[in-house]
Order: structure tokens, then C-alpha cells, then sequence
């Protein structure tokens, strides 16, 4: 399939080289992955901020369930480091329990993304003729239709529905996956276009591969890197959408927390003036966990994109 | 040229009416309606009255044919009236979207000054501290929350410093004209105004950056270099209008931006623009201004993107329309 560069250069330049196991691309854009150092850096912040949240609960002193009026609004001190919220619960320990819904709507709307995303640019791609236009002009016309309108109304429509909190989170997943595989299926659709004109899919014409071959064995391989790119950034974006519509109080409602939800808290003026440990954390902990994703995402594209390199 | 941008515009029909479709459905699918919004709590509500009033909004017609009246009107012009101003869409949106357009209009030139600056000398000094430094505020700005950023700088500069007021467009008991005003009103936009800036430019001097160094790269600019041409005449005649050329896509798609206002960021510093009309329109169930609005957005964003198409074989000769 694609030859790598580097393979071809180190194997035409010095004999020696070829008694070497060359590199597949997939170890060659990891060794490219782990020289970037802005990303590792990001890659390490991230997974602290996934024990923070998934293991960190198991070494907080307080439980969730306490909820004592006695300890209402307290400001950070040694032993709350980040203070207490309105029904006198930790905010640290809030914290990581609403990190764990955070990441997960984020990593799940990324899925449905990546799911709708991808199903309709190979077969837009792969079929062309009727199936390509009907597939890319619903692309567009989701794409003109601005998303927050659309998210926030959606929201309502969950409020209106009465969804109890806790299902709540897996439509909210859902609704931001539905409204954001576009950009996606466009770069998987490209993609699928000019791999179409190579010479390795006539062979597999040639061959008389069945289309379910055809694209799953050749050509699904060959947009992977893009997945992972778009992905990798999907999740970013999903994060952030999760807490514009939290932050509404239309996305994760209470008792179930997220970063968004947190922040919530500051469209009280009280809270937002004088108990700033309520909603600034939050906003810092998604800040942190936004920005480390764009830069694996970033270093990633570097990565797998041998044309990109330095 | 002509040709082209008529058979872009027909074909953009059917992806008008398709996006029509999706809003209507979206809208009218929705349980809450506006009677139940506004007269849910109020027990003197008998279940006849709201009846007769969803009768008189037409809100118990089949699908198709509310369908077929809703767009029929808008195709005369008339986007329905809004419940809860009691005008017509049409007027609200006029009557806020101009709010709206001063503040994205002020922040579409910052960014772009901004942005172009400081993705110029970026590129110009590639891998230095600087441009480690660049690389890392863009990420910092792609990645903020557009609330908390207008959070914390609302915290910081009006409740801690009182340097910019709370909220709104203009103060209470000032006359609504002459220099006073402008200047009133200049003072509220200031926060806001940073916020949108803020969040904008990182995108974007990424994009002048990486455009910048494309051409900079290539063989004319060297020799410009070589026949001893003063940098700064290098760098902006001859690289830079080069490195525009992309850009010009990018402006064009940001154009419908300009109505569409900032919902997050109006809601947080409470500027009376088309999008906080549009959020409180949705928590007030209002739903035919929120119809007319999105759908409004819909069009302005394809024409941008037909425009974008257009600018770009204008500006560049090697694109050819057919």
C-alpha cells in the first residue's frame, strides 16, 4: 500500500540498512510522536487528568453522598482545599466525579462522530454518483444549520422531555455526536477519492475483491491516520460543547455533575462575585483537559503525516 | 464568471429547502410549545383555553401543511410573528441583529489585524522562542471555554476592579446621542469584545502562519531575497499576497458570523444582541423566532460559502470556474 519515505531512503542510501527491520509506518510515526515533546508533555497531562477523576475519588476523605448544611460554603481551606458548594460537599472530590461525566460524553460523542462520520464518507466516497450527492448534500445541509441553536434547542427539548438526570447524559452524547460528524465525512470522502485513483485499488479490482473487501481491508486502513487526527480533536470539541450547554443548565442537569454544571454556579451573582472556588476550578480543570487534547491532536497529524515532516 | 455564480445559486436550492426541513421539523417536533411555556404554571388555564389558543396560532395543523404554510410566507418575506415580542420576526431580528453586528464587526477586524501580525512574524521566525510561544497562546485560545473566559474577565475587570461595567450596552440615564453615547457604549463593548477577540485569533494566525511559511518556502521568494530586495518589501509584496490568497475562503466564511451574533457571550455580559434574543427565545418556547433566525443563519452561511468559492477564483487566475 502508501510506501513509506523513510523505508525507501534508508534502504536505497546504505546496504547495511537492509539487513535492519524497517519500521512500519505505524512505528515510525510513534517514534516521530515521542520526539515532540509539546505532545508528550499534553499526553501526560491528560492522563492525570483522567486518574484525577476516575481513581482520585478512592483517596478523597469525603463521600459523596455527605451533605451537610453545618459546612455550606466554605471557603478553600486545608481541609477542603477547594472549598464546599451549597450543600457542603468537597469541591475537589466534586471535581473528579464530575470530570468522569465530562470525559465520557466527550469520549462517547466522539464515537458517534467518528461512527457517522466515517460510514458516510466511505460509502459517499466509495459509490459516488446518486449515493455521493444525496450523502454530501445532507452533509451540507447539516452544515449550514449553525450548532448552538440547534444543541441549546435540543436541550430544551430534553428538559422538556423530562429525562431523568442520569439517562440524560447518554441523549446529551448522542445529540452532540448527531450534530457534528460533517467536518469528517467530507475529509474521509477526499480521502477515499484520490485512494480510488491509485494503482493498489485497481489491483484489487483486478483481483475481483467484493466492495465489503475493497473497503474494509484497503481502504478503511488508509483514513485511519485521519480518524485518529479528527478524532483525537473531536473530543475537544465535544468537551467544550457538553459545557457551553451545561453551563446553559440544558445539558447535564443536577444531581449529576460535570465541569459545565459547575460552572452553572457562576450565573448565580452571589456565587459568581464572592465564592469564585465554585466555578473557576471547573472552568480550569476543562481549560487544562481541552488544551492537552489539541496538542496530541496536533502532534499526532505531525506524526502520521510523513509529508508534514521536519 | 457570471454563469458560474447563478448555477451555484440554483443549485443551492434544494440544500435551502432541505436545511427548511430539518429546522421545521426540529421545531415543531419539540413537546413544549409556547402556550404550555408561558401558561404552564397558571391554573386558571383552563385545558379548552390553551386549545383555543394553539387554534388561533395554527399549532394543531397536520405537519405538511404547517410545513407548506410556514415556508409559503417565508417566501413572501413573512418569517411569522414572535410570541413573545408580539412583532414580526422579521422586525426582531432587525431590531437586534444590528447590536450583534457592531460587536462581531469590531472583533472580525481586530482578529484579522491581530492575527495577521502575529501569524507573519511567526512564520518569519520559525522555531524561535517566539513562535513556540505563538504556538502555545493558540492552543490556550482554541481551547477556553467561550463562558469562562467572559466569566473570568467579567470577574477580574467589573466586580473586582470596576474598570468596565456589568453588563449591557449603554448606562441608565445618559442621553442616547452624540459622543456621550458612542463612548458609552464603546465601554460595554470593551469586555465582550476581548472575550470574542481572544477566542477568534487562534485559529487563525494559525492559518497565517501556516501560509505565510508555505510561501516563503518557494523559489520567488528567495529570489527576491537574492536580488537584494529589502526584507519587509520580501515579506509583504511579494510573500504575503500570496499567503492571503487562502485566506480569502476563510474570510468569506466568517462573513455570515457577523448576524449571526455570539449567544454565549451576549447571555454572559448581557449585550442585547440577536443572540441572547435567540437563547431567551428558546427558554420561552418562542419558536417561531428561533425558526426564522436559524433559518436565516442557514442561507447567509451557503451564500458565504458560494462567495468564498467565488472570491477565491477572482483573486487567483489558476482556478478556473466552469
Amino acid at each position: 500500500m502508501t510506501v513509506q519515505p523513510e523505508a525507501l531512503k534508508s534502504s536505497g542510501q546504505n546496504s547495511k540498512m537492509r539487513s535492519k527491520k524497517v519500521d512500519s509506518p505505524w512505528r515510525s510515526a510513534f517514534r516521530r510522536l515521542l520526539k515532540n515533546k509539546f505532545a508528550i508533555t499534553a499526553f501526560i497531562v491528560l492522563i492525570f487528568m483522567f486518574l484525577f477523576s476516575f481513581v482520585g475519588p478512592y483517596f478523597s476523605p469525603y463521600k459523596d453522598a455527605k451533605i451537610s448544611v453545618r459546612d455550606q460554603y466554605k471557603p478553600p481551606s486545608a481541609e477542603h482545599w477547594l472549598g464546599t458548594d451549597q450543600l457542603g460537599r468537597d469541591v475537589v472530590l466534586r471535581l473528579m466525579e464530575a470530570g468522569q461525566i465530562s470525559l465520557l460524553v466527550g469520549l462517547a460523542a466522539t464515537g458517534i462522530i467518528v461512527l457517522i462520520g466515517v460510514t458516510v464518507g466511505l460509502l459517499a466516497g466509495f459509490y459516488g454518483g446518486w449515493i455521493d450527492t444525496i450523502l454530501m448534500r445532507f452533509a451540507d445541509i447539516m452544515y449550514a444549520i449553525p450548532t448552538l441553536p440547534l444543541l441549546i434547542t435540543f436541550g430544551a427539548i430534553l428538559s422538556d422531555l423530562k429525562f431523568p438526570p442520569d439517562q440524560r447524559i447518554y441523549l446529551i452524547m448522542f445529540v452532540i455526536g448527531v450534530i457534528s460528524w460533517m467536518g469528517l465525512s467530507r475529509l474521509v470522502r477526499s480521502q477515499i477519492l484520490s485512494l480510488k485513483e491509485q494503482e493498489f485499488m485497481l489491483a484489487t479490482e483486478a483481483l475481483g475483491l467484493s466492495d465489503r473487501r475493497k473497503i474494509f481491508s484497503h481502504l478503511l486502513p488508509n483514513v485511519v491516520p485521519i480518524i485518529i487526527v479528527s478524532g483525537t480533536l473531536g473530543v475537544a470539541g465535544a468537551i467544550l460543547l457538553e459545557s457551553s450547554l451545561s453551563f446553559l443548565g440544558l445539558g447535564v442537569i443536577p444531581p449529576t455533575p460535570s465541569w459545565g454544571q459547575m460552572l452553572s454556579s457562576a450565573n448565580n451573582m452571589i456565587d459568581f462575585a464572592k465564592r469564585p472556588w465554585l466555578w473557576i476550578p471547573p472552568g480550569v480543570a476543562i481549560l487544562i483537559t481541552v488544551v492537552s487534547i489539541n496538542v496530541i491532536g496536533d502532534g499526532l497529524r505531525d506524526a502520521l503525516d510523513p509529508k508534514m515532516k521536519r | 464568471m457570471t454563469q458560474y455564480i447563478i448555477r451555484r445559486l440554483i443549485e443551492s436550492i434544494p440544500t435551502i429547502i432541505g436545511a427548511s426541513i430539518i429546522i421545521f421539523l426540529v421545531f415543531t417536533m419539540a413537546p413544549g410549545d409556547f402556550i404550555s411555556a408561558q401558561f404552564g404554571m397558571d391554573s386558571k388555564m383552563t385545558q379548552e383555553k390553551k386549545e383555543e389558543l394553539r387554534e388561533l396560532y395554527g399549532l394543531n395543523k397536520p405537519l405538511p401543511e404547517r410545513y407548506a404554510i410556514w415556508m409559503g410566507e417565508i417566501v413572501k418575506g413573512n418569517f411569522g410573528e414572535s410570541y413573545l415580542y408580539k412583532k414580526p420576526v422579521t422586525d426582531v431580528i432587525n431590531t437586534f441583529v444590528w447590536n450583534s453586528f457592531i460587536l462581531s464587526a469590531t472583533v472580525l477586524v481586530l482578529q484579522w489585524m491581530a492575527a495577521a501580525l502575529v501569524g507573519i512574524v511567526a512564520a518569519i521566525k520559525q522555531y524561535t522562542l517566539y513562535d513556540q510561544l505563538v504556538t502555545l497562546f493558540v492552543f490556550l485560545a482554541m481551547s477556553l471555554p467561550s463562558f469562562f473566559l467572559g466569566l473570568l474577565l467579567l470577574k477580574l475587570f467589573a466586580v473586582d476592579y470596576r474598570i468596565f461595567p456589568l453588563g449591557g450596552m449603554s448606562s441608565t440615564g445618559i442621553p442616547h446621542e452624540g459622543w456621550a453615547y458612542i463612548k458609552d457604549v464603546m465601554w460595554h463593548m470593551a469586555l465582550p469584545v476581548i472575550t470574542l477577540t481572544m477566542l477568534s485569533i487562534g485559529g487563525l494566525t494559525r492559518y497565517f502562519r501556516t501560509s505565510m511559511l508555505e510561501v516563503i518556502r518557494q523559489d520567488y521568494v528567495r529570489t527576491a531575497y537574492a536580488k537584494g530586495l529589502k526584507d519587509h518589501v520580501v515579506i509583504f509584496k511579494h510573500a504575503l499576497r500570496n499567503a492571503l490568497l487562502p485566506l480569502i475562503t476563510l474570510f468569506a466564511l466568517e462573513l455570515p458570523g457577523l448576524f449571526s451574533g455570539a449567544i454565549i457571550t451576549e447571555r454572559i455580559f448581557n449585550w442585547p444582541g440577536i443572540g441572547k434574543v435567540t437563547l431567551d427565545a428558546i427558554f420561552q418556547r418562542d419558536y417561531p423566532l428561533v425558526m426564522g433566525f436559524t433559518l436565516f443563519i442557514s442561507v447567509l452561511t451557503i451564500l458565504g460559502n458560494i462567495l468564498a468559492d467565488v472570491l477565491y477564483g477572482v483573486a487567483d487566475p489558476r482556478v478556473r470556474h466552469r
